[in-house]
């Protein structure tokens, strides 16, 4: 555990260093901030529109707000993951740096677990700049606080995953932009998936839309914690960090 | 302290390390010599449990490297070929975070980053980025992650590689006085420094240990033999080098002399001799015989000579390729 923490410590560090983690957060929380603006418009004309219409219709914050922007948050979450999981083992690998932590009196599952969590941490920091704009519902809107919590468990849960598939391929290159195209053309993949499900309900395209990983993520925007969902992503997070300990092992016997 | 037995390195086309077996004693600094390639790192890399062994077993203060991985590695200290730096820390924070690693905590920790700073003279560059370092103290602060955990065994990767050789000194010399406290193996492929550093020579060709052995003995047994320079001169001014090398040749116990040059009616000889000390021989001999002894000098093989004539013609193509390029 205590060694978990060491590795954790540092590559949060290493993150705060250098601009990455700055220029993650604010690009996050602008295009986010963008589409909150841009949703929360759009809410307050439909609004307009049911009043001049004469029709009661009620207009439900969480139905209607929250949840196609926490869907919204997911996938932009995507096109991020690849950036902050690119250089977890890619740079040590370049560097050198992954023989003192090989040579170290420390596991390899520290070391992987050390390094997710740091990532995983970032993300969440990363979502906490988005509750800046959910707070302002709270202050003139009445939310329902609930589904709104469990729609984040759901992004992290999802990133988590992805983090997880992420640092796997970073320790298979020693070149950052490899790792990081990589990444992101697995997540792409992953996302575009569910789209055969539109067309097709063959079994071969129900099993693609079940690996899409936002397919999993619907029922935590409902806010509903879908334990068959849960288990998905938790399986993804722990095969990711599976593969991650075989693919280093498989260094040592290759290098 | 390190016990080898035919530890053998293959990979899918080449074998890289082939049945090498050694045993190092507590307290010992030895040199690991080889051209480039002959599998000194990867030896080194099985010791630091960093590869896995194909064949054989490696025990460091008796624990196995396949089996107690991480009993072998709190006991080493590792200095890679390139110094495994984080450039975006700086030097104090660097060692926290290796001294961590190895399992210090604390005011020991603090203690030991204190100590091992002013034992490598980094002092001055303790809150310097290790990314601008210069090369010399980017190595030594890579000696100092290895001392950090004041290890029993320390391994280093051609430490004086890439310095300039006001640094190759200080190096030589930082290593010269760790080794009281630890048991040290260092690689490199440039024979004055074993010559310099070690007490024991391990010479690696081709995967291979060709010879172990200690410097001076290694000097000594390459032709078993003592070799002088014995310089002689006439006193009227002509003195026929023949009749010199035959006079020499009389000496009991000279088992070869050598012509090698005249030079203003001075000759040069090599005597080579079966048993040591025939230098008062040889001396009596050329002033008996009405002569001037110049000079009389033991002249010992170079570790150069010797690794030559150990690992064959192999390294002088090498040599010659190198000069090609």
């Amino acid at each position: 555990m205590r060694n978990v923490w060491i590795i954790f410590r540092k590559e949060l560090r290493s993150y705060f260093v250098s601009p990455i983690a700055y220029l993650l957060l604010t690009m996050f929380a602008v295009i986010f901030g963008f589409f909150f603006w841009n949703s929360l418009g759009y809410f307050v004309f439909m609004g307009m529109e049911s009043q001049m219409r004469g029709q009661a219709f009620p207009m439900n914050l969480n139905e209607q707000l929250i949840r196609p922007l926490l869907s919204n948050a997911s996938v932009i979450g995507l096109f991020f993951i690849p950036m902050i999981t690119m250089r977890l083992f890619a740079e040590e690998k370049r560097t050198g740096t992954i023989e003192l932590l090989t040579t170290s009196p420390i596991r390899d599952v520290e070391v992987i677990i050390g390094k997710w969590l740091a990532a995983v941490s970032l993300y969440a920091g990363m979502l906490l700049f988005t509750a800046l704009n959910f707070a302002f519902l709270f202050k003139y809107g009445n939310p329902d606080w609930k589904p709104l919590a469990i729609g984040y468990l759901g992004l992290l849960l999802q990133a988590g995953g992805l983090l997880a598939i992420g640092t796997f391929i970073s320790t298979l290159t020693r070149n950052q932009i490899i790792a990081g195209a990589a990444t992101f053309g697995v997540c792409l993949l992953l996302w575009v998936l569910e789209w055969v499900s539109g067309y097709e309900t063959a079994t071969w395209a129900r099993v693609l839309s079940y690996l899409s990983v936002i397919n999993h993520f619907e029922s935590f925007a409902k806010g509903v914690i879908d334990s068959k969902d849960a288990i998905f992503y938790v399986t993804v997070i722990f095969l990711g960090l599976f593969f991650t300990s075989r693919s280093m092992e498989s260094l040592r016997w290759r290098s | 302290m390190i016990k080898v037995t035919e530890l053998t390195k293959k990979y899918a086309r080449n074998v890289a390390v082939d049945h090498i077996s050694f045993e190092v004693q507590k307290g010992e600094i030895i040199g690991f010599l080889g051209p480039n390639g002959a599998g000194k790192t990867t030896t080194m890399r099985m010791l630091t449990c960093f590869l896995p062994p194909s064949a054989g077993s490696a025990t460091v203060a008796g624990f196995d490297v396949l089996e107690q991985p991480l009993e072998v590695k709190k006991r080493i200290g590792y200095l890679p070929e390139t110094p495994p730096l984080y450039p975006e820390m700086d030097t104090t924070e660097y060692l926290t975070f290796v001294g961590k690693l190895k399992g210090l905590s604390g005011s020991e920790l603090r203690g030991r980053i204190d100590y091992v700073c002013e034992r490598c003279a980094i002092t001055d560059v303790r809150h310097k980025l290790l990314g601008r370092l210069s090369k010399g103290y980017r190595q030594r602060v890579g000696l100092a992650q290895a001392i950090i955990h004041n290890p029993d065994v320390l391994i280093l990767d051609e430490p004086t590689a890439g310095l300039d050789p006001k640094q190759i000194n200080e190096t030589r010399d930082l290593i010269k006085g760790l080794a009281g406290d630890h048991t040290i193996i260092l690689s490199t492929h440039i024979l004055p420094e074993v010559e310099q550093t070690c007490q024991k020579v391990m010479i690696i060709n081709r995967g291979k240990l060709v010879a172990t052995d200690s410097v001076q003995n290694l000097q000594s047994r390459a032709r078993g033999a003592e070799l002088v320079l014995v310089e002689v001169a006439g006193r009227n001014g002509n003195l026929d080098s023949a009749t010199v090398q035959r006079r020499l040749e009389q000496i009991a116990g000279v088992s070869r002399v050598i012509f090698k040059e005249t030079h203003q009616n001075r000759n040069m000889f090599e005597v080579e001799s079966q048993k040591g000390f025939l230098r008062g021989d040889l001396a009596r001999a050329v002033v008996e015989a009405g002569w001037d002894l110049n000079e009389l000098r033991p002249t010992a093989m170079s570790l150069e000579e010797i690794f030559l004539q150990l690992t064959g013609e192999e390294v002088t193509d090498k040599a010659a390729a190198k000069g090609g390029q």
